[in-house]
């Protein structure tokens, strides 16, 4: 399917590319009887970001849960380097360096920001010290809140504590879950930066937005979901050009 | 008003009014004066079928009414206008925000040898103490407090740290008494070797941990009002067995359990009949044990786990933390407490029936544990103690019948007073604080699973 024409596409390019990092493979997922994915495939290389979009329903949270191993696929495979992790629980993948920040940010409410932030560090005997001092030169704001309970943040600095936390983790590649979903425009401009430069420090990332014009100024390439199945996938730029894109997901034409 | 507005004036303004009564403060005092009223009727006169209003209007008119409202006003007033003068007369001027306690509590977290000299201290008194009281009141110290204080710290580990409400906690109390009956060849089933008592604890450690595994594996997706339904059935299946299978249990006849003794063939001992202190000392020892060891998990990353999955478990996954494992965990710490609890007072009573394990022991467990302040080990050190003191202590004043409902009348003004505990654990105020502030949920007991987990 797709995947595979993509694949070919890239060799057809040329290039010596980045090792894949991530690799979906023909994904199928089920809630119930309803199938979710039907037949994904996606590669995620190094130090890229990919963005994954779609409507509501489109399967994106499916495929990043799937990615992170929340969900497990009832067939199909999800390749980290190349080794196969599909049926790894979440908990034991982020030893692998995966690093998931769940959709809806879900900070722990009743710890406070350095407690979350030691809660992301905690497949490691003890938070790293030099981890910590990143996350507060790239959240400044965090940094004034250590002692703040997390229940207590606004919705933007909740989800700054959300990256904080999965960045405390070393991930070397960030599977994030609509890190835009009901912040004001200027937030969203500011997490994107952040996420921009945490990409710039080395961590591969894989983020799913609605935001499209947003998630594909960040990202080198998108693909775009619907009704579970990969549609179209190209470079950010031509996404952004595409006129069914444009329409879709960017609220122009007709 | 003009026919097109939509919002009707008068309506607005009613619903926006507050009324004197719905003041918080206000609706406190309906509530207190609402327990006095209960109260009174509770512990009054018993109706009777020749006169249905013979009871109502004996108590009403009684002198118990206005002594029960005068009760419940002082305590209401007491607390609605003293406390924040006395807390600021003891604490200076940044009273209010800590509390009238506020200053001891700094005190105590910023100076470690007032920590271990109040311990030291504390421990002393609960060596020497005991020796001097009456023959009855060591024997309540033993049989109930001592006992019921190793199952409420138990039950902390399940529902205090790792938030999973359990009301069927008796039946792994029921399940190591049950055990150390048959393996001391108590029970009308012989075992394959007759077994020391002091034996028999591993093996109902291992046997409530067990059944622990055995009820936590198929409810770990449920949480809140889901776990407390399932476990009330599992206790009902403890309890219905040990009193229909009499071939097997005693049922409700009840068996003689040996006493705890050690021979070690130059060496022997026996814990009598008569003297509960030595008793006393053992069960000191063994809530000693399991303090230091909780106290040791709870500051480790096992304990910092249960907080996580409290809070929340999508999150607590994706920081890497195995919920599955820590939940199963917690429940098979917790009923191997309690399964100890369940030999030492096999052991220590001698004797044992269906009917020591009844439901109201789970909820009145959960009472202690709440009371004494949730997920605080100290707290529900106190709480157990002191709830299962009070009933004794007030046998001698009150008709014996109504004891529990003076216990039911403290908790409810705990509720309303402090809903957090006698000596709440920082978590659970933090909790409250958030509650009250509208921020979260403020139960994390009940609040639902966000999200589940495959």
């Amino acid at each position: 399917m797709s995947g595979a024409v993509e694949l070919t596409q890239d060799e057809a390019r040329g290039g010596a590319r980045p090792a894949p990092v991530l690799e979906l493979r023909d994904l199928r997922v089920f809630y119930g009887a309803i199938e979710a994915l039907k037949g994904v495939d996606l590669v995620v290389r190094e130090g890229e970001v990919v963005a994954l979009l779609g409507a509501n329903g489109a399967g994106k949270s499916t495929t990043l849960r799937t990615a992170s191993g929340m969900l497990q696929p009832r067939s199909g495979q999800v390749l980290l380097h190349g080794e196969r992790v599909d049926g790894i629980k979440s908990h034991d993948l982020v030893h692998f360096g995966i690093g998931h920040v769940p959709e809806g940010r879900r900070v722990f409410p009743r710890m406070t920001v350095r407690e979350n932030l030691e809660m992301g560090a905690y497949r490691f005997r003890s938070p790293d010290r030099a981890d910590l001092d990143r996350v507060f030169t790239l959240f400044p704001r965090l940094a004034e809140r250590t002692s703040q309970l997390g229940g207590t943040l606004s919705g933007g600095e909740q989800q700054m504590l959300a990256i904080g936390r999965a960045l405390m983790g070393k991930p070397e590649l960030l599977l994030l879950d609509e890190p835009s979903m009901g912040l004001a425009p200027l937030i969203v401009r500011q997490i994107f930066d952040i996420l921009r430069e945490i990409n710039d420090q080395g961590t591969t990332v894989l983020l799913v937005e609605q935001n499209a014009a947003q998630a594909l100024s960040l990202a080198d390439r998108g693909y775009v979901l619907e009704t579970g199945a990969v549609t179209m996938t190209d470079e950010s730029a031509a996404l952004l050009a595409d006129p069914r894109v444009r329409e879709a997901y960017l609220g122009e034409g007709a | 008003m003009s026919a097109t507005t939509s919002v009707n004036v008068r309506t607005a303004r009613r619903l926006r009014a507050e009324r004197w009564y719905q003041r918080p403060r206000w609706r406190r005092l309906a509530a207190m004066v609402a327990l006095a009223v209960t109260m009174t009727l509770v512990t009054g006169a018993q109706g009777s079928h020749q006169d249905l209003f013979f009871a109502l209007e004996e108590n009403l008119t009684g002198v118990a009414l206005w002594v029960w409202l005068a009760l419940a006003v002082a305590v209401w007033a007491g607390r609605e206008f003293l406390t924040p003068q006395v807390a600021s007369a003891v604490s200076g001027s940044r009273a209010l925000a800590s509390g009238p306690l506020g200053r001891v509590r700094e005190v105590w977290r910023a100076d470690r040898r007032v920590r271990f000299g109040v311990l030291a201290v504390a421990a002393a008194l609960a060596v020497l103490v005991p020796s001097g009281l009456d023959r009855y009141w060591q024997t309540v110290l033993v049989d109930q407090i001592a006992i019921f204080v190793l199952v409420a710290v138990g039950l902390n580990v399940v529902i205090g740290w790792a938030g999973m409400l359990d009301l069927g906690f008796i039946a792994f109390f029921a399940i190591g008494a049950y055990s150390a009956a048959y393996w001391t060849g108590a029970l009308p089933v012989q075992p394959p070797m007759v077994l020391n008592n002091f034996a028999v604890i591993p093996i109902a450690v291992v046997t409530c941990l067990v059944a622990g595994v055995l009820l936590g594996a198929p409810t770990l997706r449920l949480r809140g009002d889901y776990l407390a339904i399932v476990t009330l059935g599992f206790h009902e299946i403890v309890y219905l067995s040990a009193k229909n299978l009499a071939d097997y249990t005693g049922g409700t006849r009840g068996v003689k359990v040996d006493r705890f003794a050690v021979d070690l063939g130059f060496w022997s001992y026996e814990w009598g009949v008569v003297d509960a202190m030595p008793y006393y000392y053992l069960l000191l020892a063994f809530v000693a044990v399991v303090v230091f060891l909780f106290w040791r998990l709870e500051h480790s990353k096992v304990g910092r786990a249960w907080t996580a999955i409290r809070e929340d478990e999508v999150a607590a996954a994706s920081t890497g933390v195995d919920t599955v494992r820590y939940k199963l965990m917690a429940f098979a710490i917790g009923a191997s407490t309690s399964g100890v609890a369940g030999v030492a007072y096999a052991s220590k009573v001698g004797y044992i029936n269906s009917e020591n394990f009844v439901i109201l022991l789970s909820v009145l467990v959960l009472a202690y544990v709440i009371f004494g302040g949730m997920g605080s080990i100290p707290g529900v050190l106190f709480g157990a103690a002191f709830l299962v003191w009070l009933p004794e202590a007030l046998r001698s004043l009150v008709d014996p019948k109504d004891r529990y409902m003076y216990l039911g009348g403290l908790l409810v003004v705990m509720m309303i007073y402090r809903p957090q505990g006698v000596i709440p654990s920082r978590r659970r105020s933090r909790e409250l604080k958030l509650a009250r502030s509208g921020e979260v949920e403020g139960d994390g007991t009940t609040e639902p699973a966000g999200g589940r987990l495959s």
